[in-house]
């Protein structure tokens, strides 16, 4: 085991693996209890159109990537606030506009993109360091916004209109998560890709709510259960060579099934016997 | 006396359609306003327009200085979100929040507070529950508790006794005499019977507004909003005779 973490890259991939469990936790709730699934999942593939941009001008592609993400999600919160009824039409061709956008620059780039899988798909094992104090440093905001504003995020999560009526600045705070969320987005593309950030935003928490009925304790166990699938799925990468990405994701699918799994089977346990029901 | 809200013709509705039109209303310190009409008749909206949640096409409603973001609201259970994993105590404690403090912890006092309403409202032994795990009328009731534990100066509530047994309603309107003391009450409904002894005006809504002192209401007021002969309150008394519909034409 020494020997694995003696490696540079292994030592950031670690980290970098640590550091997206902590955004699945922090912002992967929000995600999940406002019903903003969709919305995350358009958000991260407008990100690939950003890519393409990025390659063809010959900068660093997450620039690209968060450019993209950043300005559509504001775009997102800006109609919502308008009111338009078809909210999810807008952000279904914002995802494939952006998907195609970046089709259409890697066409135009010379030469061929390799790195380009990694952004589809993630490589957590391929991560700079740069990049790692750049990750570190993001979620490290974002925890620090989410816990400053926790209280006003819960309440408009649980009940908007009623944050309205208490005159809580709720436009703010809807721009605000959305950006948190944008944000999140590209810090996790490095770990599992365009393609897999929603699992990632959606598993963790989806365990933790088998677990946990309570908002807080969910956000911890999402973190917890971010931290095992991720190094599971690193360990399993760096042995027999799986895809990072994929490999972390299927632990998470495999995790959740074993929770549910024993929940169900426990359940049936405690049911009453016949007699009892009577 | 100045009124705690004034709201002075008042337009608004969704897409192109007015739901509200032209409507007036002036709530003062210790009324207790039942608003009465059919469904689809704008009921809701004229609570959440007073409420700041939307904003009127036309015309002002305009809160005390002191009361702004202060009202309890007790919507129904339709507009939140019931999966949200939240306990008891918490949802009641959000009812704290506003716009000053809500990025501090909350206070000893708030917790408090919310402790001593769930004990009010008989709800202290499920004060760790889940919401999803509460039947219908303790949720409403926790939603009452949520309106009422920052002490607020008027309460709104939108339909409260739909999903209540006989019991919960009784208490309820004991609960809501003895609030009258204290605050403005307004009493969202469709059935009017249950508040016959506590109501001192009512008011009439379907797109347009008829308001009522208490006994000044008759058949023919109701007849003009319901558009058909309806059941009336008289005296203080409920009557729970159904008036024929006379010649109106029935719906195949």
């Amino acid at each position: 085991m020494n020997g694995i973490l003696s490696y540079e890259f292994m030592q950031n991939a670690i980290l970098v693996g640590i550091m997206a469990s902590v955004i699945c936790g922090v912002i992967g709730p929000f995600i999940v209890a406002r019903r903003m699934v969709f919305i995350s999942g358009g958000l991260s593939h407008t990100a690939f159109g950003g890519l393409g941009i990025a390659y063809w001008l010959g900068i660093h592609p997450l620039f690209g990537a968060a450019a993209f993400v950043l300005t559509s999600a504001v775009l997102i919160a800006r109609l919502e606030e308008r009111k338009l009824s078809q909210n999810d039409l807008f952000i279904g061709i914002l995802w494939a506009v952006g998907v195609a956008i970046g089709i259409v620059f890697i066409h135009m780039t010379p030469g061929y993109a390799p790195d380009l899988m990694t952004f589809l798909f993630g490589n957590i094992l391929t991560v700079p360091r740069l990049d790692v104090i750049i990750t570190l440093i993001l979620v490290l905001s974002v925890t620090a916004a989410v816990l400053i504003f926790y209280r006003g995020f819960v309440a408009i999560a649980l009940d908007e209109e009623y944050a309205k009526a208490r005159r809580l600045p709720v436009a703010s705070l809807k721009m605000g998560l959305m950006i948190l969320i944008a944000i999140s987005i590209v810090i996790l593309i490095q770990v599992v890709g365009i393609l897999l950030v929603i699992a990632l935003l959606t598993i963790p928490v989806a365990v933790a709510s088998e677990l946990s009925g309570n908002f807080h304790r969910i956000m911890f166990l999402s973190v917890l259960c971010g931290i095992v699938t991720c190094l599971a799925g690193l360990l399993i990468s760096y042995f027999i060579a799986f895809p990072s990405g994929a490999s972390i994701i299927l632990i998470g699918g495999v995790l959740l099934g074993l929770v549910k799994g024993v929940k169900r089977i426990s359940a049936r346990r405690d049911l009453p016997q016949p007699a009892e029901m009577l | 006396m100045e009124p705690l809200i004034a709201i002075d013709h008042v337009t608004y509705g969704y897409e192109e359609m007015a739901v509200l039109e032209d409507v007036s209303l002036t709530i003062t310190p210790g009324d207790f306003i039942l608003v009465i009409g059919p469904n689809g008749g704008g009921k809701t909206t004229l609570v959440k327009l007073i409420l700041g949640i939307m904003k009127p096409w036309s015309g002002t409603i305009r809160l005390r200085g002191d009361i702004e973001g202060r009202l309890g609201y007790v919507p129904q259970f339709a507009n939140f979100n019931r999966n949200f994993p939240v306990s008891v105590f918490d949802m009641v404690l959000m009812g704290c929040l506003n716009a000053g403090n809500y990025l501090r912890r909350y206070t000893h006092g708030d917790r408090e507070k919310a402790g001593a309403i769930l004990a009010k409202l008989g709800l202290y032994d499920k004060r760790g529950a889940h919401i999803t795990d509460l039947s219908g009328g303790q949720l409403q009731r926790v939603l009452i508790a949520r309106a009422l534990v920052s002490d607020p100066p008027a309460l709104f509530l939108d339909e409260p006794t739909t999903s209540m047994d006989a019991t919960s309603q009784t208490d309820l309107l004991d609960l809501l005499a003895e609030l009258q003391a204290r605050m403005s009450i307004v009493v969202v409904t469709h059935d009017p019977t249950p508040y016959a002894q506590a109501y001192r005006h009512i008011a009439c809504l379907n797109r347009e507004l008829y308001y009522h002192e208490r006994g000044e209401l008759d058949s023919s007021a109701l007849e003009r909003v319901y558009g058909c002969p309806v059941e009336i309150l008289g005296h203080g008394i409920p009557h729970t005779l159904l008036a024929g519909h006379g010649n109106a034409e029935k719906q195949p």
